[in-house]
């Protein structure tokens, strides 16, 4: 059996902040919760997505950070930044395409969701990940998602032209093998119409 | 308007709510734990498994309880931050009573409790027996569920007690009696994933049965499809495979077209109907009629969207249909629940594996607490109060004389209006919050003020609480221990995890004490929840809801034990009706014909717009422990106005803007949400929140005639822009009931 992994659906996800309230009671950042969970756009949708650190093989933040303050350990979990090295530059902030690592003005260092290493470490799973109630957040085997998931888990990413492989899988349809996230020029954003709403219930109750 | 002691705000300042963000020593203080003890959540009729962490005699934390099977270490966020209410600072740590202009002032044990007795026993004999009642809540465990029935009949012997399980599942319980027999849900959770088609009818599952969400996407993984039907496109609804954005109150117009197609289509199971039912011909008269275009005019959705529900839901090999308060909230509640229900008689789809039906229970103990004999019409074990038979056998456990035991009492809502019109003048409180939870707010609490005496047992000052003249300080969930029956029928252990703190008192002790007083004492000799327990066993025998076989040790070793379970060596009953047997003496499930009809309050021109109410993830029921804990406020710190862009800018109303809420009952000012994912016709607003915020300050006094549930999802309201609230509530903090 393979090891443990941690998977996101982001399709399941009902936006219910157990991960976020669950994250602040991890023994290593007690009361700071470093999940992220983003509202799509609440006007058109209830949509929301949870965003754990993705725990890249070869992490961006890291190649990017000047003081060499953030480490992985050797089972490929990128960890906050090192306190005595952080100088609080933000490159790191800049840099995460998955927009993972933030900037903490009053431990002023960089911190991030490290896969709850103090319990992954001992055989135990993620906060979030234990208690979400929809299974958007799981640490399990990849065969049992197989067994148990439809689609595909991925951990490939191409944003733009820079590869990123992360440890952290995403669920995706079946088709998909790599995620591709596209560079839009801002100008071309413009340009463009709005998108269209697919939850709107009054065009729904006229049939459309 | 009603008397209070002191201001709100002053009341407010002593009493809280006051948030607490921090476990007990802090964040950074709290070390390895002394011991790890696994129970349950306290809210919601989910009853999640979870271990408390204790360290110094104080719960400082919690860890997933990974093997309980219902939700395998799940929680919802009020599960997560469950524990921020022990060691709270409005935790009430001495009996107090009321002086006038003064607000509350502390007094010993033995003057409150002597005073409670001797104020009931002045009240009924003066006023007669049942001018003191009993209102009690389904939080409890089934101990004092049990406790608080034989305390009223035995004890203080009035006809009137209610529970506020009277605003939860007494549509669904009816509806499922009358059709299948028994109250209860009918088939084990384990069963949806295993469904073909799902089909949630006015069930916020995410947000009011979070875990359950799980057990609906593991169905969709193994191709099942959904179908849900709610005025609201909650977030279950957005990845549906349907969604039916139904008017409030249209709900049996979905369910009868469903029906009229699935006759017209051939998918009914009239093999199944004709040796298994009874009552079918009544209903399929009904149903013709109910042709597509009929019941869309009723349910105000197109008529394709019944006739795509009706072909999935149709020619399924298995199924699974989930309701909750969406459509039993009404003055037809009950007849929702049975056209619902008939939907999966007709198929003959119950009773097997990934066949079947389930009512969401909503409070903590939503099942076992009314089965107990807290409610009105009941003794133990479901029995039937006007029942010789049932009043003989409970009487012989009680000991006492079956013409002593009351009959039929007021259920919750008239037992309100008899206190308003001064037909009731005493009344003993516990687990319920009137005040913000009933109907017609402003009336409500005007009762609640002209009591002659009132008596409230709570751990923290309820906003009900205010208007007590003693207000007894009692238990939470954890300082006792005791059993729950969860949403399944699933009876459940809650250990004590620690004790009570100084001053407190477990609520069975308080009641053991006044009935004592009372000159009962003899028949309240119990040293532990246990024996409770173990006399409830008895009670329950031979009931529908028989506990019999059902002993703490099994429970703890299985994991729960499903009712019913007539004897040790029974394994429990985690599904009813395999074989089809149903619940009636004769073996069959009774179809039940009921035709639409409007709601108590439609729309006009005076009060156009539908206001529905409901919750939200972070909060439960009338927030007197959830608006005290901080992460929980902060997640959603007010109510909040869902209305739809369209409707909002006929109105001239932005997002944020405040707007104000008004009914023929009251008005309310909060703010706006607009989000397209609400009927144009409906305004949504969650109800836990107390006074100028209260959304039942606005919605109607209309109860079901038969479950007596009030009616509220739908009311009619206007809604219009508002200056900012000023004044002292307003200046509140939001819990309290201020705005921002």
């Amino acid at each position: 059996m393979s090891e443990l992994a941690f998977f996101i659906d982001y399709s399941r996800c009902i936006g219910c902040q157990a991960c976020v309230h669950a994250c602040e009671e991890c023994d290593t950042h007690r009361g700071r919760s470093l999940i992220h969970l983003e509202t799509i756009e609440r006007r058109d949708s209830v949509q929301t997505a949870p965003q754990v650190c993705m725990h890249c093989e070869d992490p961006i933040c890291a190649q990017v950070c000047p003081a060499d303050a953030i480490k992985q350990t050797a089972e490929g979990v990128v960890q906050s930044s090192l306190k005595p090295r952080c100088i609080g530059c933000s490159n790191c902030v800049l840099a995460c395409p998955f927009g993972v690592p933030k900037y903490d003005g009053d431990a002023d260092q960089m911190m991030k969701c490290d896969m709850c290493y103090d319990r992954t470490s001992t055989g135990r799973r993620p906060m979030c990940a234990t208690v979400c109630p929809s299974g958007a957040l799981a640490f399990t085997t990849i065969e049992e998602i197989m067994q148990t998931r439809q689609g595909r888990a991925v951990n490939d990413w191409q944003f733009g032209d820079q590869h990123v492989r992360t440890k952290v899988f995403v669920l995706v349809p079946t088709e998909v093998t790599r995620v591709n996230v596209a560079v839009i020029p801002l100008s071309s954003l413009r340009r463009s119409q709005p998108p269209p709403v697919p939850y709107d219930v009054a065009a729904l109750l006229e049939g459309q | 308007m009603a008397k209070l002691p002191a201001s709100i705000s002053d009341l407010v300042a002593q009493f809280g709510p006051h948030l607490k963000s921090e476990p007990a020593g802090g964040w950074t203080t709290r070390g390895e734990p002394d011991r790890i003890v696994p129970t349950h959540c306290c809210f919601c009729g989910q009853q999640c498994g979870i271990q408390l962490k204790v360290k110094d005699e104080k719960i400082v934390g919690f860890e997933p309880w990974e093997e309980f099977p219902f939700n395998k270490g799940k929680l919802c966020p009020k599960g997560v931050k469950r524990y921020m209410q022990d060691e709270h600072p409005d935790r009430l740590l001495t009996p107090l009573i009321r002086t006038e202009a003064n607000g509350f002032q502390p007094i010993d044990w033995d003057t409150a409790l002597d005073r409670t007795a001797r104020e009931i026993q002045r009240i009924q004999s003066a006023y007669g027996r049942d001018a003191f009642a009993v209102l009690t809540g389904a939080s409890l465990t089934n101990e004092k569920a049990y406790l608080m029935g034989k305390f009223a009949r035995v004890a203080v012997r009035t006809a009137n007690i209610d529970y506020n399980g009277r605003l939860c599942m007494v549509s669904a319980g009816a509806a499922s009696k009358k059709i299948l027999g028994i109250d209860r849900s009918a088939n084990p959770w384990s069963d949806i994933p295993k469904a073909k088609v799902i089909l949630v009818a006015g069930a916020n599952i995410a947000e009011c049965a979070p875990i359950t969400t799980d057990y609906l996407w593991q169905a969709r993984e193994n191709g099942a499809k959904l179908i849900v039907i709610d005025p609201r496109l909650t977030p279950i609804a957005r990845t549906a495979d349907l969604f039916i954005p139904v008017r409030s109150g249209g709900d049996i117009g979905v369910f009868y077209g469903m029906l009229h197609v699935m006759v017209q289509r051939g998918w009914i199971n009239r093999e199944f109907i004709a040796a298994h039912t009874t009552g079918w011909g009544a209903v399929e008269a009904i149903v013709e009629r109910y042709t597509p275009e009929y019941a869309a005019t009723v349910a105000s959705v197109p008529a394709s969207m019944i006739v795509r529900a009706a072909e999935m839901w149709g020619p399924a090999d298995t199924s699974f249909l989930l309701h909750a308060r969406g459509i039993e909230h009404h003055s037809k509640g009950v007849e929702n629940c049975m056209a619902a229900i008939n939907l999966v008689v007709a198929t003959g789809r119950i009773g097997r594996e990934g066949c079947g039906y389930a009512m969401i229970t909503g409070q903590g103990n939503g099942q076992g607490a009314r089965e107990q004999g807290q409610k009105c019409d009941q003794l133990p074990g479901a029995r039937d109060i006007e029942n010789p038979a049932h009043r003989e056998y409970i009487a012989g456990v009680w000991g006492v004389d079956e013409s002593t035991i009351p009959n039929t009492g007021l259920s919750a809502v008239p037992l309100l209006e008899a206190i308003h019109d001064g037909r009731i003048k005493g009344l003993l409180l516990l687990c319920f919050n009137p005040a913000v939870s009933l109907p017609d707010g402003d009336f409500v609490r005007e009762a609640l003020g002209r009591l002659e005496f009132f008596t409230v047992i709570d751990f923290f000052m309820s906003e009900t609480a205010r208007y007590a003249d003693l207000v007894l300080p009692g238990s939470l969930m954890e300082e006792d221990e005791g059993t729950t029956t969860n949403v399944e029928g699933r009876v459940i252990h809650h250990r004590q995890v620690v004790q009570p703190p100084e001053g407190a008192r477990q609520d069975w002790r308080i009641i053991c004490a006044l009935a004592q007083r009372l000159g009962a004492g003899d028949k309240f000799q119990y040293q532990s929840s246990r024996d409770i327990f173990e006399e409830l066993r008895i009670a329950s025998k031979g009931g529908v809801a028989d506990y019999a076989g059902i002993t703490w040790e099994r429970i703890d070793r299985e994991m729960g034990v499903c009712w019913p379970c007539p004897s040790l060596d029974h394994p429990g009953t985690p599904r009813l009706y395999e074989g089809w047997e149903f619940g009636h003496p004769d073996g069959k499930a009774h179809f039940q014909p009921a035709d639409w009809r409007p709601a108590a309050e439609e729309p006009d021109a005076d009060y156009p717009i539908v206001l529905t109410t409901g919750r939200v993830v972070s909060q439960y029921l009338s927030g007197t422990q959830t608006r005290r804990i901080g992460a929980l406020v902060d997640q959603y710190p007010q109510p909040q106005c869902e209305i739809h862009p369209r409707l909002a800018e006929s109105l001239g109303i932005v997002d944020g803007d405040f707007v104000r809420v008004e009914s023929r009952r009251g008005a309310i000012v909060v703010r706006a949400q607009v989000v397209r994912t609400i009927r144009p016709d409906t305004v949504f607003i969650p109800y836990h929140w107390p006074l100028d915020r209260s959304a039942n300050t606005c919605t109607i006094r209309a109860i079901d005639p038969v479950s007596k549930i009030p009616e509220f999802k739908i009311c009619a309201v206007r809604v219009s822009r508002a200056p900012a609230p000023s004044g002292d509530i307003a200046a509140l903090e939001t819990a309290a009931g201020g705005i921002r």
